[in-house]
C-alpha cells in the first residue's frame, strides 16, 4: 500500500513461491558475478594493472625524453617514432593535445608501459581494439601490453581536456 | 493552513503545497534548458549536422549535464520529499521559512553555476576534474546548491518526526514515504560527500590551496556522482511503487521485501561509486573488486527484488480484478490510457533492460576496459536516469497537476502519447550510444573525424548507421520531452482548475478485491518477464566477456 500504512500483520506475512524463487537466482547470479571477477584475475589475459608509481610531470618527462633518445628511429608529422625492445619498458606521455612518442611494437611481445600525463586528465583509448584507461597527472600508471594482431592503432583521448580535446590522438604500430 | 483534499481525502498543508509547487517549476525550468541543451549536442555529435563550433559544445555540454541530471532531478525530488512527508502522512510542514531557505539557495546555486558556464568560465563538463579548473562561482554555485538541497533534506526528517510525535498516520509509514526515506538517507551522505570535495576544490580555485591531487578528487567526486545518482534510483522506486497504487490500486505481494530492498540500497550504495574508477591508476584490484562486487551488487539484488515486486503489485492487483486468462492478461488489460501507468510501466522496461544489464558490464572490474569513457557510458544512464528516473517523474506529474496544482491536465490525448513518444525516442537514443561505444566512439568528443589532429582514424563503417539511429533518437526524446514541458506548463499556468472529483481525468484505483484462495505462483506473468529478463542479462554478459577474451593481453 504505497500511500496507506501496510495492512496490520505485514511483517509475518509470508514470502510467495515465486517471488522467493527469484530473488535466490538473484543472488546466485550476483554471488557468480563477484567470484568470476577474481576467477579472471587469475585465469584471465586483460585485467587493469597492479601497479602504479607517485612521480611528477618534470620527472615523468624527462624519463620519456631519455627513454625517446634511445630507441628513435624517425619522425612522422613532428613526433619521435621510437622501437624499444620487447620486455622492455616504454614511456607514453600525454598532454593537451597530442601523445608522445609514436611506438613500433612487435606482435606477440610484452612491453611495459609506462603512462603518465604532463597536465589534466587524459583517457587512453587504443582503437580499433577499443581498450579503453585513464591516465592522470602525478601517477605512473604500469600496464603490461602484449599486442595479439599487427597493423596501425591508434590511441584516441577519451577525457576531456580542453578545446582542442578532440585533436589528441596518437598512433602504435604493430609489426610481425 | 490545510485544506482537505476532495478528491484523496488528505489533509495538504497550505504552506507545503506552496513550496512543492514552486520547487517542481524549478524543475521543470531545468529540464527546459536540459532538452534545448541536449538538442544542440545531438545536431553536433551527429557528424552530419555538426553545428556547434568545439568550445560551445563542450560549454553546452556542461550546461546540459548540470540542468538535465542534477538541478531538474533535485529539484523535483525535494518536491517529492516535501509531498511525501506531508501530504502522504496528513501532516504538517515543521518549518516553511527552512523551506524557503532551502529553495532560495538553490535557486542561487542554479542561477551562479548557469550564469559561469554560459559566460564561458566553467568549461569543465559535470565531473570537473581536477586539475582541469573553472571560475570560483561556479563552484560557490554547486556548494549553495548542494547546501539548499541538504536543508530539504533535514526538512523532510524533521517533517516526519513531527508526523510521527502527532500520529497522523498509523503503526508504519507508508512504502512510498519509506523509499524516499531510503533516498533523503543516502541524499545526506551523498552531499556531505559532495562538501568534502567541493569546499576544498573552491578554496583551490581562490588560490589558498596550492594543489589538487588528480586521483584524490576523482575518488571523493563519485562518492558525490555516483551515489547522487543512487538517490534518483531510491526516488524513482518509490514512484513505481506509488504509481502502482495509485492506477491499479496495486500494493506489493510482500511488503516486507520490498522495505528490505530499500535498505540494501542504503546499505550498498555509496560504496559502489567505486565502479567509476575501475581503470585508474590508484585503486588496488581487490579494492575495486571489493567495492564494485560485493557492494554494489547488493544494490543490484535490491533492483531485481524491485523488479518484480512492482509488476507483481500490478499483476496481483489485476488478477484479483478478474483478469486471470494466461499469463498477460493483466498486462493486457492494464490502464494504458492513463500516461502515468504507461510512464511507470515503460520506466520499468527501460531501466531493467538497458540501463541495469548494461550497467553490471560497465561495473565488472575487467569489462570496464571496453566501455569506460566510450560513448557507452553515457548510453547506460541514458538507460537509467532518462528512461528510468525521468520518464517516472514524468509519470508523477500527472497526478501531481491535478491533486497539488489542482489544474486539469491539458492537450490529455497528448499527455497519453507523451510516454511512449519520450520512452521510444531515449530506448533508441541509448541502445545506439551503447553500441557506439562499443565500436570505441568516445563520449564527451567534438569531432570524431580528429580535425586538427596529426592523424585521423575513421571507426567502423557500421557506426554511419547507429549514428542515424542515434539522430533519430535524440530528436524524438527531445520531442517527447518537450510534449511534457508543454503539457505542464499549459496546464499549470492556463489549464482549466480542478473543482471536484469530476475534473479528474486519471483514474485513483480502489483497492481491488481480496485475494480467493488459489495455488500456484500469485504472479507467473512477472515471474516470466524477470526469467526473460535474466536470460537477456547472461546473454549480454557472456558476449563482453568473450569480446573481451579476444583482445590485447593486458596486465
Amino acid at each position: 500500500m504505497a500511500l496507506l500504512p501496510p495492512e496490520e500483520g505485514w511483517y509475518f506475512k509470508r514470502v510467495a513461491k515465486d517471488e522467493k524463487m527469484w530473488i535466490a537466482i538473484a543472488l546466485v547470479v550476483c554471488l557468480a558475478l563477484f567470484f568470476w571477477m577474481i576467477v579472471w584475475h587469475v585465469y584471465g589475459k586483460q585485467n587493469p594493472s597492479f601497479t602504479t608509481y607517485r612521480t611528477t610531470p618534470q620527472e615523468f618527462n624527462a624519463l620519456t625524453q631519455a627513454f625517446i633518445q634511445k630507441y628513435k628511429i624517425g619522425e612522422e608529422k613532428g613526433i619521435p617514432v621510437v622501437e624499444p625492445p620487447p620486455n622492455s619498458d616504454v614511456f607514453l606521455l600525454g598532454k593537451m593535445w597530442a601523445w608522445e612518442p609514436i611506438l613500433v611494437l612487435k606482435k606477440g611481445q610484452e612491453y611495459r608501459f609506462h603512462i603518465s600525463s604532463l597536465d589534466l586528465l587524459h583517457g587512453f583509448s587504443l582503437q580499433p581494439v577499443n581498450m579503453n584507461f585513464m591516465v592522470f597527472p602525478g601517477y605512473d600508471y604500469v600496464l603490461t601490453f602484449r599486442p595479439t594482431s599487427t597493423g596501425e592503432f591508434y590511441i584516441v583521448c577519451n577525457e576531456f581536456c580542453g578545446i582542442g580535446h578532440h585533436m589528441m590522438i596518437g598512433k602504435i604500430i604493430v609489426k610481425e | 493552513m490545510f485544506r482537505t483534499c476532495d478528491i484523496t481525502g488528505l489533509k495538504v498543508d497550505l504552506r507545503a503545497e506552496r513550496l512543492i509547487q514552486l520547487n517542481a517549476v524549478m524543475a521543470v525550468v531545468s529540464l527546459l534548458i536540459g532538452v534545448i541543451a541536449a538538442l544542440l549536442l545531438v545536431l553536433t555529435r551527429w557528424q552530419v549536422v555538426h553545428l556547434l563550433p568545439a568550445e560551445w559544445y563542450y560549454r553546452v555540454l556542461t550546461l546540459h549535464g548540470l540542468n538535465a541530471l542534477i538541478f531538474w532531478i533535485v529539484f523535483f525530488e525535494i518536491a517529492g520529499l516535501y509531498f511525501g512527508s506531508t501530504v502522504v502522512l496528513n501532516s504538517r510542514m515543521s518549518s516553511p521559512k527552512f523551506g524557503w531557505l532551502a529553495l532560495t539557495l538553490m535557486v542561487l546555486g542554479f542561477l551562479l553555476v548557469n550564469y559561469t558556464i554560459l559566460t564561458g568560465n566553467a568549461d569543465v563538463l559535470m565531473t570537473s576534474y581536477a586539475p582541469l579548473q573553472a571560475h570560483s562561482l561556479y563552484y560557490l554555485g554547486v556548494i549553495l546548491f548542494a547546501v539548499g538541497a541538504l536543508v530539504g533534506v533535514f526538512l523532510f526528517f524533521a517533517n516526519l518526526l513531527i508526523a510521527r510525535k502527532e500520529r497522523t498516520y498509523g503503526d508504519s509509514l507508508p512504502l512510498f514515504t519509506f523509499g524516499l526515506v531510503a533516498a533523503a538517507i543516502i541524499a545526506t551522505l551523498t552531499l556531505a560527500t559532495g562538501a568534502v570535495i567541493y569546499i576544498p576544490t573552491l578554496l583551490w580555485s581562490l588560490g589558498i590551496i596550492k594543489t589538487m591531487d588528480a586521483g584524490v578528487y576523482k575518488l571523493v567526486w563519485w562518492g558525490l556522482g555516483h551515489s547522487s545518482q543512487q538517490i534518483n534510483v531510491t526516488a524513482m522506486i518509490a514512484i513505481w511503487y506509488l504509481g502502482a497504487f495509485l492506477t491499479v490500486g496495486g500494493t506489493s505481494i510482500n511488503e516486507k521485501v520490498s522495505r528490505l530492498a530499500f535498505v540494501f540500497y542504503v546499505i550498498g550504495i555509496n560504496v559502489a561509486s567505486a565502479h567509476h574508477l575501475l581503470v585508474d591508476p590508484g585503486p588496488s584490484p581487490a579494492w575495486k573488486v571489493f567495492n564494485t562486487s560485493y557492494v554494489m551488487y547488493i544494490a543490484v539484488l535490491a533492483s531485481m527484488i524491485h523488479a518484480f515486486a512492482v509488476p507483481s503489485a500490478v499483476e496481483s492487483a489485476q488478477r484479483r480484478r478478474g483478469f486471470t486468462k494466461g499469463l498477460f492478461d493483466w498486462l493486457k488489460n492494464a490502464p494504458w490510457g492513463n500516461p502515468a501507468f504507461s510512464a511507470v510501466f515503460l520506466s520499468i522496461i527501460i531501466f531493467g533492460f538497458i540501463g541495469g544489464v548494461t550497467g553490471v558490464v560497465n561495473g565488472m572490474e575487467q569489462t570496464n576496459i571496453i566501455v569506460h569513457n566510450t560513448l557507452s557510458i553515457p548510453g547506460h544512464f541514458k538507460g537509467t536516469v532518462v528512461g528510468g528516473t525521468t520518464l517516472a517523474f514524468m509519470g508523477a506529474t500527472y497526478y501531481l497537476i491535478p491533486l497539488i496544482f489542482r489544474k486539469k491536465i491539458a492537450f490529455f490525448g497528448l499527455a497519453k502519447l507523451q510516454p511512449w513518444v519520450f520512452g521510444g525516442g531515449i530506448s533508441l537514443l541509448a541502445v545506439s550510444m551503447y553500441i557506439l561505444g562499443a565500436f570505441g566512439v568516445p563520449r564527451r568528443h567534438y569531432d570524431i573525424t580528429f580535425s586538427g589532429g596529426p592523424f585521423t582514424y575513421t571507426f567502423n563503417p557500421a557506426t554511419d548507421f547507429f549514428w542515424v539511429l542515434f539522430a533519430i533518437g535524440g530528436i524524438v526524446t527531445v520531442i517527447g520531452a518537450l510534449m511534457w514541458i508543454l503539457i505542464v506548463v499549459f496546464s499549470v499556468f492556463f489549464g482549466q482548475s480542478v473543482r471536484g472529483p469530476q475534473d479528474m481525468q486519471l483514474q485513483i484505483a480502489s483497492p481491488p478485491p481480496p485475494a480467493k484462495e488459489h495455488h500456484g505462483f500469485e504472479a507467473p506473468g512477472t515471474l516470466t518477464l524477470t526469467l526473460l529478463f535474466m536470460g537477456v542479462f547472461l546473454i549480454f554478459l557472456l558476449l563482453n566477456w568473450g569480446w573481451l577474451a579476444a583482445m590485447w593481453e593486458v596486465r
